[in-house]
């Protein structure tokens, strides 16, 4: 479609507040010869009991309905898997399900546990994913990944889904960036930042300390993409518990409430018609009226340098939670940097900059734990897990790490959780010595996307403190 | 590689797949040891090929044989989209669910192909047969309201490059993979094997 009816547009209702109680993630990794996927998730369910002073056992007292996530049946060699960590996790006879939607499974995945619990079916679901992508070499693994692509348009071509997805950065490059060196730099920052933060995380397996310089010199993939603008290939599992409110106060002290639009496109970017933009409460009609003479060729919309989907789920999620601004009304964000540069064309589709200046919401320094420019903390500092880039992309947990991510920031546990030299021993990690407690101060309300390749699906998840809320229920 | 006997083959008979060759291939597993010599895991060896219909698309694929390149357009007078060409095939159009009709765009596209965005990778995935780097071009054409994914056989790609299309038909796959591109004024003779104007 390229016209919506006011049906289509309506704003999502959940019949009750919806909370999320805990989260927990697994050790993250490349490759773990000697784990099976239920080891790791159920090391990811421990540590969402042991995040509420819970064993295992009592948590899963409270489930009801379990939701389960992973990309790829093809990774893992198994179909149904979800069936297999249902019973692992010992939660059978209850009622369960698989979600797949790529790279954006881990939204989709709590999006469905959240209408459960939203509805009333079930007072307290778990949501659960994870990935498997050290089972085949990487080559092959590339092949797989291609093959969420349009298997007679596309998978033939290459079987390289970064092909898929680079011409879209490419017209983005050209068009929006001008393909000017400091836009470059801007990027290579984005591989700094994400990367540099992932140092302080002792789940993740992509912290680096690098330069720009060593992003701009690291060898390329598909121009202007490198090597250090790319995201990781990994192996792991994250989890979240979604309740009703009486559920979640018995559970914890300290839920925190949680709303989620989801939104999709075309698999194939060939099939993206142009269309109006639609807008998001912190634009005016007209904002866009002049933006093919301001970047000649980026008249098109979405055409292959925006997100479509991505705008849909954050008009629904924004809408429904009272957000105007996000950079005015949100404290902490977890962005899908799959890319350097599909993270700046987010930054767009999220409404943190409009169409054409996402650059400036790096350059400024608005998106940093603290502003290189002033030393001050960052207006709304994204990826502070390390992201895609720095932390991890085990596909189907994605999603549900980066909101846990974000819970840890506004229950004010973050240095708990990753500061722990416990945590990083048995991780196989050593804690660096200028390790730095990244919690956002008095974070009160988070964004997570979670995004599908292309862009094909899209989530946007918002927590927030129950005493900070932005509209009346 | 198969012998040319062993390469699984499909027809059809009375509306049934008839199948000859071999679909599958049987090797041995093969353990994992970690460090310590102790056993973690196994390899799960497989070989299989797959039997395929691209039903309403057929003709797209069968026509690049030809030469041809076939779009198709939604006419039903009802739709808002009416005379909207897709560029890839739609069998049905998007916003009325209607059959679309088959159009030959083959002389639109050597008129107006214009390169819309590329990359050039050196990567590549199991299975790719393309030569590498393998330039990736989106394809838009005057008139057509979706932007083709293909590759450029020839020369350096441009946005805003007017490009040709050839076609694979002295030995078609069959697949996507028959239609490539040229930029305007490549001679014939510089053409990638099987392929022609
Ligand atoms: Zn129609």
């Amino acid at each position: 479609m390229i016209k919506f009816s006011d049906k289509q547009l309506k704003i999502p209702k959940m019949a009750r507040p919806v909370y999320l109680a805990t989260s927990g993630m697994s050790r993250f990794g490349r490759a773990f010869p000697t784990l099976r996927t239920e080891e790791l998730c159920i090391e990811a369910f421990t540590a969402a009991a042991d995040f509420i002073k819970m064993t295992p056992a009592e948590l899963k007292q409270y489930i009801h309905t379990a939701y389960y996530g992973h990309f790829a049946d093809h990774f893992g060699d198994q179909l149904l898997g979800e069936a297999v960590i249902h019973d692992r996790l010992g939660l059978d006879p209850l009622g369960t399900i698989g979600v797949k939607t790529g790279g954006a499974t881990g939204g989709s995945t709590i999006w469905e546990a959240i209408k459960a619990v939203a509805s009333g079916y079930s007072d307290c679901a778990l949501a659960m994913g994870w990935e498997r992508m050290d089972e085949v070499p990487t080559d092959e693994g590339n092949h797989l990944i291609a093959c969420a692509a349009d298997k007679d348009w596309e998978t033939p071509l290459g079987h390289i889904y970064t092909g898929y997805y680079a011409v879209m950065a490419q017209r983005y490059w050209q068009i929006f960036g001008k393909a000017e060196d400091s836009f470059r730099k801007t990027m290579a920052e984005i591989a700094v930042k994400n990367r540099g933060y992932g140092r302080m995380n002792p789940y993740a397996h992509g912290g680096m300390k690098i330069t720009v310089e060593d992003v701009i010199n690291s060898p390329v993939v598909a121009y202007p993409l490198r090597v250090l603008d790319c995201c990781l290939m990994s192996v792991g599992a994250a989890c979240g518990v979604v309740c009703d409110e009486k559920t979640a106060y018995e559970l914890t002290d300290n839920p925190l409430r949680i709303w989620i639009g989801a939104g999709s496109h075309t698999l194939r970017v060939a099939d993206r018609r142009d269309m109006k933009i639609p807008l998001l409460p912190n634009e005016e009609p007209g904002l866009y009226d002049d933006l093919g003479k301001r970047f000649p060729g980026g008249d098109r919309y979405p055409g292959f340098s925006s997100f479509l989907a991505a705008r849909i789920a954050s008009y629904y999620a924004y809408n429904m939670t009272g957000v105007v601004d996000p950079c005015e009304d949100l404290d902490v964000i977890e962005l899908h940097d799959a890319f350097t540069i599909s993270d700046i064309q987010s930054y767009e589709d999220v409404g943190l900059r409009p169409y054409g200046e996402g650059r400036d919401y790096i350059e400024s320094g608005d998106g940093y734990h603290t502003n290189p420019k002033t030393g001050k903390p960052g207006r709304l500092p994204s990826n502070l897990s390390g992201g895609l880039i720095g932390c991890m992309h085990a596909v189907g947990a994605t999603g549900l790490m980066q909101i846990a991510e974000i819970g840890y920031h506004i229950w004010n546990r973050w240095a708990e959780i990753h500061g722990d030299e416990k945590k990083w021993k048995k991780f196989g990690r050593e804690k660096p010595k200028d390790w730095t407690d990244l919690q956002v101060k008095g974070a009160k309300r988070g964004l997570a996307i979670s995004h599908a390749g292309v862009g094909s699906h899209v989530t946007a998840t918002i927590l927030m403190h129950p005493n900070h809320l932005l509209k009346e229920d | 590689m198969k012998s040319e006997n062993d390469v699984g083959r499909v027809s059809v008979k009375n509306g049934r797949y008839k199948i000859k060759g071999k679909f599958h291939i049987i090797e041995p597993n093969t353990p994992i040891f970690d460090d310590n010599g102790k056993l973690c895991g196994i390899t799960n060896p497989r070989d299989m090929t797959y039997i395929h219909s691209y039903g309403g698309e057929a003709i797209f694929f069968e026509s690049l044989s030809k030469g041809k390149l076939m779009a198709s357009r939604c006419d039903n007078p009802k739709c808002e989209s009416k005379d909207s060409i897709f560029m890839p095939f739609r069998i049905y159009c998007p916003d009325c669910l209607r059959k679309n009709t088959v159009i030959d765009i083959t002389d639109i596209a050597k008129k107006t192909a214009m390169i819309h965005s590329f990359i050039i990778t050196e990567r590549s995935g199991a299975f790719n047969t393309l030569k590498k780097p393998i330039k990736f071009i989106n394809v838009e054409f005057k008139d057509v309201c979706t932007i083709f994914m293909g590759y450029l056989s020839v020369g350096e790609p441009k946005i805003g490059m007017r490009v040709l299309p050839i076609f694979q038909t002295k030995k078609p796959t069959y697949t996507i993979m028959d239609i490539s591109w040229v930029p305007v004024g490549t001679p014939e003779s510089e053409l990638p094997e099987g392929f022609t104007l």
